[in-house]
């Protein structure tokens, strides 16, 4: 799915990487926990969070995602979103909750990731 | 620092609670990768794992640093505190264990997935730990 189409479901603004709304992302993740992005994400993933801390850009540059939305109505502040634009990073707020932001893309037809099941122990 | 035998030696300071500067060595570790050359999954992997030592030593750590030494055939990477330790390692390395506070959880860290994920991402993985000494995390990844 395009980055534009992406905007258009989702009824979102684009903070920073206007110019890359041609590019195709693949799956999406939403997720608020950076060591789950970082242990499960893969390229050309969209990742949808409710955090806008400079993490979510640091966490986003490790495994080379580059488009972020935030959820919720949520807006990083100007340091967090120059860290993306000097990254190359797309990154856009939309309205919707993470359920609904998530729901309206996998009517769309974008996957969600395929993970093997976490274990946790205890 | 670049020496004649070929071997790239990287080292960097991480402070304690710096949530700004935090990933700024992971980052920089990852660009000299990058310009090196090397395989794309690699450096992946390299990033995925000084980024989740880096986070926890500026997260659970009183300081500490990062040192990545690339040669030939290998990445080692040592990430190294001043303490406080970790009195249970084996619980430590469980998948699911934190004992992150909740203004770290707020910044999206604690699901205890940290260690877990240096060790998939590493082709030899050691950790040791002394209570009230520091805690060192040897991580070697293999270039072939
Ligand atoms: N350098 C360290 N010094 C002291 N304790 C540590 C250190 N690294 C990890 N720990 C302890 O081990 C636990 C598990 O670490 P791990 O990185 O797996 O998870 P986390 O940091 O709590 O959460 P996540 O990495 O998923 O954000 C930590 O919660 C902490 O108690
Ligand atoms: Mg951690």
């Amino acid at each position: 799915m395009k980055l534009s189409a992406i905007k258009e479901t989702l009824n979102a603004q684009v903070l920073t990487g206007e110019e890359f709304l041609d590019k195709e992302v693949y799956a999406a993740f939403g997720c608020d926990l950076m060591s789950d992005v970082l242990a499960f994400v893969k390229e050309d993933t969209v990742l949808l969070t409710g955090l806008t801390n400079p993490q979510v850009i640091r966490t986003a540059e490790m495994i080379d995602v580059f488009a972020i939305i935030f959820v919720r109505g949520k807006k990083p502040n100007s340091q967090v979103i120059d860290m993306a634009k000097e990254r190359n990073i797309t990154v856009m707020t939309t309205d919707y909750i993470l359920y609904n932001a998530c729901g309206k893309l996998y009517e769309k037809g974008l996957q969600g990731l395929d993970i093997k099941g976490v274990q946790v122990n205890g | 620092m670049d020496d004649k035998s070929g071997v790239i030696n990287l080292e960097y300071e991480v402070i304690r609670y710096d949530f700004s500067k935090a990933g700024q060595a992971s980052s920089e570790i990852k660009k000299v990768l990058k310009q090196l050359g090397i395989n794309s999954n690699i450096v992946r992997k390299v990033a995925i794992a000084t980024y989740e030592a880096e986070m926890n030593i500026a997260i659970h750590s009183l300081g500490g640093r990062i040192i990545v030494t690339i040669t030939e055939s290998n990445i080692n990477i040592s990430a190294l505190d001043y303490g406080p330790g970790i009195e249970n390692i084996k619980l430590a390395m469980e998948e699911g264990f934190s004992t992150a506070p909740n203004n770290i959880r707020e910044l999206g860290f604690g699901a205890g997935m940290g260690l877990p994920n240096m060790k998939r991402c590493s082709d030899v993985f050691e950790i040791c730990s002394k209570k009230n000494k520091g805690t060192k995390v040897d991580m070697k990844i293999s270039l072939n």
